[in-house]
C-alpha cells in the first residue's frame, strides 16, 4: 500500500495520459481534440520530471559541501519537448482556423457529411 | 578539414537553408536555392556511404562534448545508405517538379513552402544520421511538423483535414516514442544509442524497459504507416500538393523503417527485441495483413493517387515481412526494397504530377486515352507500375526476389504463394490504369497534350533509374548485403 501511495505522480500521469488519449479519441470537435492531445503531451513532461526527482534533492547547483540535487538532465530534455508540443499546438490551431473558413464548421461529423456529399 | 564535419553539415545546411527561403521572393532563385542545398545534401550523402562502406564507423561529438554527455551523430553504412536514399529522391524531385510546384502552390506561399520543404528534408537527415535517442524525438518533430504544414497546402480543402489528421495521429505516435524513451533513460540514465545498446542488457528482466520496448513500437509503426495504423496515410498523400506526395512517399515512411530497424537490432538488440515480445510474429501478421488488404483496397480506388498510397501500405508490408524474417537475406531484401520502393513511388507520383499539372485531376474516369494525349507521362506510369507489380528488368523484381529467396531460407512456403500473390493483385490495379490509359478512347474535348519538358525530365531520370538498378545491382545488392551482415552481427 505504501508504494502505491509512493508512487502517487505515477499514479497522476497514467490518469492524465488515459484521459487526454480519451479526450482525442471521443471527441468530435477539433478543439477539443488538440486540448486532449496537450493532456496527453503533458502527462508525459510529468513523468520525465517525476523520474529526474531525487529525495531531499535540492536545485543542480554547485555550492560549498554538495547538497545532493535533482538530476537536471530530465528537465531539459521536457523543455525541448514542452517547445515541440507548443509548436503543433500552433500548427494544429493554424490548421483548423483554415478548416472552419474552408467548411465553415469543425465538428469532424460535419465535415465528413460535407465532404461526403461531394 | 571540411570531411571531417561531413556529418554535422549533412543536417545544419539544409536546416540553416530553410529559414533563408523566407528571405527570398523570386520563384527561379527559391527553386534554385532549394535545389543546391539538396543536391549538396546528396553529395555529403555520398561522400559519408563512401566512407563507411568498408564497415567504418565515424562518430561526430556535437559541439566537442564526447559521447555519451553529449550529442553524438553516429554514421555507418545503414544510416549512410538511407542518407543518400533520402537525399537523392529529394534532389531528383525537386529537380523536375518546379513547374508542378509553382502551378499548385500560390505564388505569395512559394517562400514558405520552401522553407517547410526544407526543414522536413533536414529533419529526416537528422533522424536518420543521429545516435542519440533523444535527439530522434527531436528530429522526428520537426520533419513531421514540417510535413503536415507542406500537406496542408494542397488545393483540395480536404488536404486540410487530411493535413490535421495526419497532425493528431503523428503527434500521439511521437508522444510514444517520447515515453518509450523516457523509460529506457529511466533505466539505464543514458540517451545515446550505443551506450543504451550496452547498458540495456544488463536491465533486460526490468518490466520498464518492456514497456518502453512496446510504447516505441507502436509509436514508430504509427509513423512508419504499418497497417493497421496505416489510417493517415491515403489522404495525406492524396491531397497532399503532387511534388510533396512524390518526396514524402520517396522518403518519410523509409525513415521511419530505419528507425524501427535501428531500435531493434542496434539498441533493444536481436535477443531481447524478439524475446520479449513475439516481434516475429507480429511483424508478421501485420506484413502480410498490410500486403493483402491494402493491396485489395488499391484495386477497388478510383483516384489514382490514393491507389498508389494504398499501395505504398502494401510496399510497406513487404519491408517489415524482410525484417520479421530476423536473417540476413530477409534484413537484405528489407533494405533492398526501402531504396527500391523509393525509386517507384517517386518516378510514379512524380508522373502523377504531371497528369495533375495537364488536367487538374488524377481521377481514374479522366485518364481514358491518356497513352495517346500524354504518351512519355503515361509510359512512365505504366513503367513504375510495372516495377511495382515486380516484372523482370525492374528494381520491384530484384526486391521481391530476394524477399522470395529470404521466405524459402526461412522455410515459409505460405509467404512465398503471399508475396507472389500481392504482385498478382499489384498487376490487377497497374492493368486497370493500363486499359483505361491505352484501350479506352479518350474524350474529345480534351485536347491537352504533354506535361512540360522539365517534369517529364525529372520523372524519366527516376524511370530510368528504376531500370538501371533493375539490372545493374552491385552498388545496391553490396550495399544491403554488408549492412544487413552488420545489423545482425554477423562476419561476412
Amino acid at each position: 500500500m505504501s508504494t502505491f501511495l509512493e508512487l502517487y505522480n505515477y499514479w497522476i500521469f497514467i490518469f492524465l495520459m488515459m484521459t487526454g488519449f480519451y479526450i482525442v479519441i471521443a471527441q468530435g470537435n477539433l478543439i477539443k481534440k488538440v486540448i486532449g492531445l496537450n493532456i496527453f503531451q503533458t502527462s508525459v513532461f510529468l513523468l520525465y520530471i517525476s523520474m529526474g526527482k531525487v529525495a531531499n534533492g535540492t536545485a543542480p547547483i554547485l555550492i560549498e559541501g554538495g547538497a545532493p540535487y535533482s538530476n537536471p538532465l530530465p528537465h531539459v530534455l521536457i523543455l525541448t519537448a514542452i517547445v515541440v508540443g507548443v509548436s503543433t499546438t500552433a500548427v494544429a490551431m493554424a490548421l483548423i482556423v483554415r478548416i472552419q473558413e474552408a467548411y465553415g464548421t469543425i465538428e469532424e461529423q460535419d465535415i465528413h457529411e460535407q465532404d461526403a456529399s461531394l | 578539414m571540411i570531411s571531417s564535419h561531413l556529418p554535422v553539415l549533412q543536417v545544419v545546411v539544409p536546416l540553416l537553408a530553410a529559414p533563408l527561403c523566407v528571405l527570398l521572393k523570386r520563384p527561379a532563385v527559391l527553386w534554385a536555392f532549394s535545389l543546391i542545398v539538396s543536391i549538396l545534401s546528396a553529395v555529403m550523402a555520398y561522400l559519408l556511404l563512401q566512407q563507411t562502406a568498408d564497415g567504418n564507423i565515424i562518430s561526430y561529438a556535437m559541439g566537442g562534448w564526447a559521447a555519451p554527455w553529449g550529442i553524438e551523430y553516429r554514421v555507418d553504412t545503414l544510416n549512410a545508405y538511407v542518407l543518400l536514399i533520402v537525399a537523392s529522391i529529394s534532389s531528383l524531385v525537386l529537380l523536375g517538379g518546379r513547374k508542378s510546384i509553382e502551378k499548385e502552390i500560390e505564388t505569395a506561399r512559394l517562400s514558405h513552402f520552401y522553407t517547410a520543404y526544407l526543414l522536413c528534408f533536414a529533419g529526416l537527415l537528422g533522424i536518420t544520421i543521429t545516435g542519440d535517442a533523444f535527439n530522434v524525438f527531436v528530429f522526428l518533430e520537426i520533419s513531421s511538423i514540417a510535413s503536415y504544414a507542406l500537406i496542408s497546402l494542397g488545393r483540395d480543402r480536404r488536404a486540410l483535414t487530411a493535413a490535421y489528421q495526419y497532425l493528431i495521429m503523428g503527434t500521439i505516435g511521437a508522444t510514444f516514442i517520447l515515453i518509450g524513451i523516457g523509460m529506457m533513460y529511466m533505466v539505464t540514465g543514458t540517451l545515446n544509442m550505443h551506450d543504451l545498446a550496452q547498458r540495456l542488457p544488463e536491465v533486460s528482466n526490468s518490466r520498464t524497459l518492456m514497456t518502453s520496448f512496446a510504447f516505441l513500437f507502436v509509436g514508430v509503426s504509427l509513423k512508419l504507416a504499418l497497417f493497421p495504423l496505416h489510417l493517415w496515410l491515403p489522404n495525406a498523400y492524396t491531397y497532399a500538393p503532387s511534388i510533396v506526395s512524390a518526396f514524402l512517399a520517396g522518403t518519410a515512411t523509409k525513415v521511419a523503417v530505419y528507425v524501427l530497424m535501428r531500435f531493434i537490432f542496434t539498441v533493444y538488440g536481436i535477443e531481447y527485441a524478439f524475446t520479449a515480445l513475439p516481434l516475429s510474429a507480429i511483424l508478421m501478421l501485420l506484413a502480410i495483413a498490410a500486403i493483402m488488404l491494402a493491396s485489395m483496397s488499391a484495386v477497388y480506388e478510383d483516384n489514382i493517387k490514393r491507389l498508389f498510397a494504398y499501395s505504398s501500405v502494401a510496399q510497406l508490408g513487404y519491408m517489415v515481412l524482410g525484417i520479421s524474417f530476423l536473417s540476413v537475406a530477409g534484413l537484405t531484401s528489407s533494405l533492398l526494397h526501402l531504396f527500391n520502393h523509393a525509386l517507384m513511388k517517386a518516378a510514379l507520383f512524380m508522373a502523377l504530377a504531371c497528369v495533375m499539372y495537364q488536367q487538374g485531376n488524377v481521377l481514374m474516369g479522366n485518364i481514358k486515352g491518356l497513352g495517346k494525349r500524354m504518351p512519355w507521362t503515361f509510359g512512365a506510369i505504366v513503367i513504375g507500375g510495372l516495377s511495382l507489380v515486380g516484372v523482370p528488368l525492374t528494381v520491384g523484381f530484384i526486391s521481391k526476389w530476394y524477399l522470395i529467396l529470404a521466405a524459402i531460407e526461412a522455410g515459409h512456403m505460405l509467404l512465398v504463394a503471399i508475396v507472389l500473390v500481392g504482385s498478382l493483385i499489384a498487376l490487377v490495379y497497374v492493368w486497370k490504369l493500363v486499359e483505361q490509359g491505352y484501350f479506352q478512347e479518350g474524350d474529345e474535348k480534351i485536347t491537352k497534350q504533354e506535361a512540360p519538358m522539365s517534369l517529364l525530365l525529372g520523372t524519366w531520370f527516376l524511370v530510368l533509374a528504376n531500370i538501371y538498378f533493375g539490372i545493374d545491382t552491385s552498388l545496391t545488392v553490396g550495399v544491403a548485403e554488408s549492412t544487413a551482415q552488420q545489423l545482425l552481427g554477423v562476419s561476412p
